[in-house]
């Protein structure tokens, strides 16, 4: 892993200086997640004082139990779960099927099908969504679960279908045909051999989706309108909203995000090597 | 959709020497199967991009406002929707503001990202584990959570922030940060930097740890110096890793919509500091004028796409 170093394990100066800036680095890097946590310890007549607390001393779970007993947190929960399922099971299926398509098959327009798919992945949600969101009214859509999870689908499939495809390109074809010699039909060769294999690569593309779906915002700032549809996001929004106009409780707020943010940072710190490795493959192949 | 969206797929053995046989006899007996498999894909892409995409392209040359939300039916304007937005100053402000900002932020992220990928080299295990490990949150934090921490930071009446430099002796009591245009893209850069450096650095770094060693000993040996090292050396062998790195920075970084709105939203004056995405929101969500958003979205789009090209060029070349 490590590269490049001479004779190593002898301290030079410059080494000492390198390790004291990746320290600063990593504290400055750090610092605004310790923040969120620290402040949503912390009760409001301390973040309100004119000399801020950087550790939680005497802190306490108040906030949070504010936050979960305000009656808006639970249906953002319900919203944000009902979305983050329904993207991930449709995803997952669509995006497998296409990518048995042209991973298994040489078919003519399997070149502009994979050329499409990867542009489409590339198109930003902020040039498409007034037209989404005429489609969506027009189809009575809007503030639905269903309206807000076809866009998902939609916005999510295409890089979910790149990721699977390099995953069953991997099964090599012979493994599921020595199978069938053996005696194996061709679906139960696929669900006995190759499903098995692919695991790994569904898991990894299910939880790509459930992270876009869960932090998404801008799809659902225009299609959620009314408040009681709001996902956890926008529900976040809604307190930076309020902190515009009037005096905020900001550890309220921070244990709002830390709510949101801990089963992301979990999730993402699960499967981070893998999509680390992922890139890294792509990346460097170059 | 997000700036975390980075990984681009494990590499699949080239798939094609070797296969062309199976094929052949499986091209006879099902040649319907891998375009039933496409359906469901293509049916939600149709209807949820597909469609929208033509509405907009449409809709772009009608005259398309509050009038038409109502009930009047929608006349056909030709190019003027896109002769109006054009001789817009504002427009022209906005698209201006937009590149700037987004040029900024990519320069900043990857060069600051290719520092810390040489720190991350350069450092023991330990340093370097407790600083990918910082790198690593930043990352994984979900961007609304981010923008409220940052809010909170710079909060103009208890931010850490407006304290921190207070105590350096500077009066910033109470100092808003989101009032001027300035400092309002300063507080962005800062956040949008933030979340994107980690992305850069673990890609670079990954690329740093495939130079050998016997590479670098050979040439510090010849009396190279890091500079010249560095020149010579790691910046060739990186350089398709920085490329593609860079490019996705910058179509990223074209598409800060929630950044830019949150920030608005807590209290920023929306119309000196929009860029396209908000714009186009102000305009289609906030004044209905359907016509001019969807001519403005257009012209995002052949923007993204202008520039998605090279990326797109390159994962086709990795895929054959």
């Amino acid at each position: 892993m490590t590269a490049a170093v001479l004779p190593r394990r002898r301290l030079r100066p410059g080494r000492i200086a390198a390790s004291a800036v990746a320290v600063l680095v990593a504290l400055a890097w750090v610092f605004p997640v310790h923040w969120m946590v620290n402040s949503s310890l912390l009760p409001n007549t301390v973040l309100t004082s004119t000399t801020p607390r950087f550790l939680p001393v005497g802190g306490s779970f108040d906030n949070f139990i504010a936050v979960i007993n305000q009656g808006t947190f639970w249906p953002a929960l319900g919203m944000s779960t009902a979305i983050t399922l329904t993207t991930v099971v449709f995803c997952l299926l669509f995006a497998f099927l296409a990518a048995l398509a042209i991973s298994r098959f040489r078919f003519r327009g399997r070149a502009s099908f994979v050329l499409t798919v990867l542009f489409i992945q590339m198109l930003p949600a902020e040039g498409l969504f007034i037209a989404q969101y005429k489609l969506m009214s027009s189809l009575n859509l809007l503030n639905s679960v269903i309206g807000v999870s076809i866009l998902y689908i939609a916005a999510v499939v295409p890089f979910t279908i790149w990721m699977l495809r390099g995953f069953v390109a991997g099964v090599p074809i012979e493994l599921e045909e020595a199978a069938m010699v053996d005696g194996l039909s061709r679906t139960q060769a696929f669900f006995r051999i190759t499903l098995p294999l692919l695991a790994p690569g569904l898991v990894a593309s299910g939880v790509y989706a459930f992270l876009q779906a869960w932090n998404e915002f801008t799809i659902a700032l225009v299609i959620l309108q009314k408040e009681e549809y709001r996902t956890l996001p926008l529900w976040l929004r809604g307190f930076v909203q309020a902190s515009a106009t009037r005096a905020t409780d900001w550890g309220q707020v921070m244990a709002a995000s830390t709510l949101v943010a801990v089963p992301v940072i979990v999730f993402f710190l699960i499967v981070q090597g893998r999509l680390t490795s992922g890139l890294v493959a792509g990346a460097v192949k170059g | 959709m997000t700036a975390m969206s980075a990984p681009t797929a494990p590499q699949a053995h080239p798939d094609s020497p070797g296969q062309p046989e199976p094929q052949s006899s499986r091209r006879r007996r099902g040649a319907a199967v891998p375009y039933a498999l496409l359906v469901p894909a293509v049916a939600i892409l149709v209807l949820a991009l597909g469609y929208p995409m033509l509405w907009q392209t449409w809709t772009s040359f009608l005259q398309f406002g509050l009038a038409q939300q109502f009930g009047k039916p929608p006349t056909f304007v030709g190019l003027t929707n896109y002769t109006r937005l054009f001789s817009d100053p504002q427009t022209w402000a906005v698209v201006g503001r937009s590149i700037a900002f987004c040029l900024v932020n990519a320069a900043i992220t990857v060069v600051l990202g290719v520092l810390i990928a040489l720190l991350m080299n350069a450092v023991g295990t330990v340093t370097r584990l407790v600083l990918q490990v910082a790198m690593l949150l930043a990352w994984a934090m979900p961007v609304i959570a981010s923008m409220t921490v940052w809010i909170w930071v710079f909060d103009w009446r208890r931010g850490i922030v407006n304290w921190g430099l207070t105590q350096l002796g500077l009066d910033f009591t109470n100092h808003n940060w989101l009032e001027q245009p300035l400092s309002f893209y300063f507080v962005a850069t800062v956040i949008v930097v933030w979340m994107s450096v980690p992305f850069v650095a673990f890609s670079v770094y990954a690329a740093l740890t495939q130079i050998s060693d016997e590479v670098m000993e050979a040439a510090a040996l010849d009396g190279a110096t890091p500079r010249q090292r560095f020149f010579a050396i790691i910046m060739p062998m990186i350089r398709p890793v920085l490329m593609i790195v860079t490019l996705l920075q910058v179509i990223w970084d074209l598409r800060v919509f929630a950044q830019i709105k949150m920030l608005q939203d807590a209290g920023a004056p929306t119309a000196s500091t929009d860029l396209l995405g908000t714009y186009i929101y102000r305009l289609g969500v906030g004044s209905s004028d359907f016509g001019m958003a969807s001519a403005l979205s257009i012209f995002v789009l052949i923007l993204t796409v202008a520039l998605s090209f090279f990326y797109v060029v390159h994962l086709m070349k990795e895929d054959s």
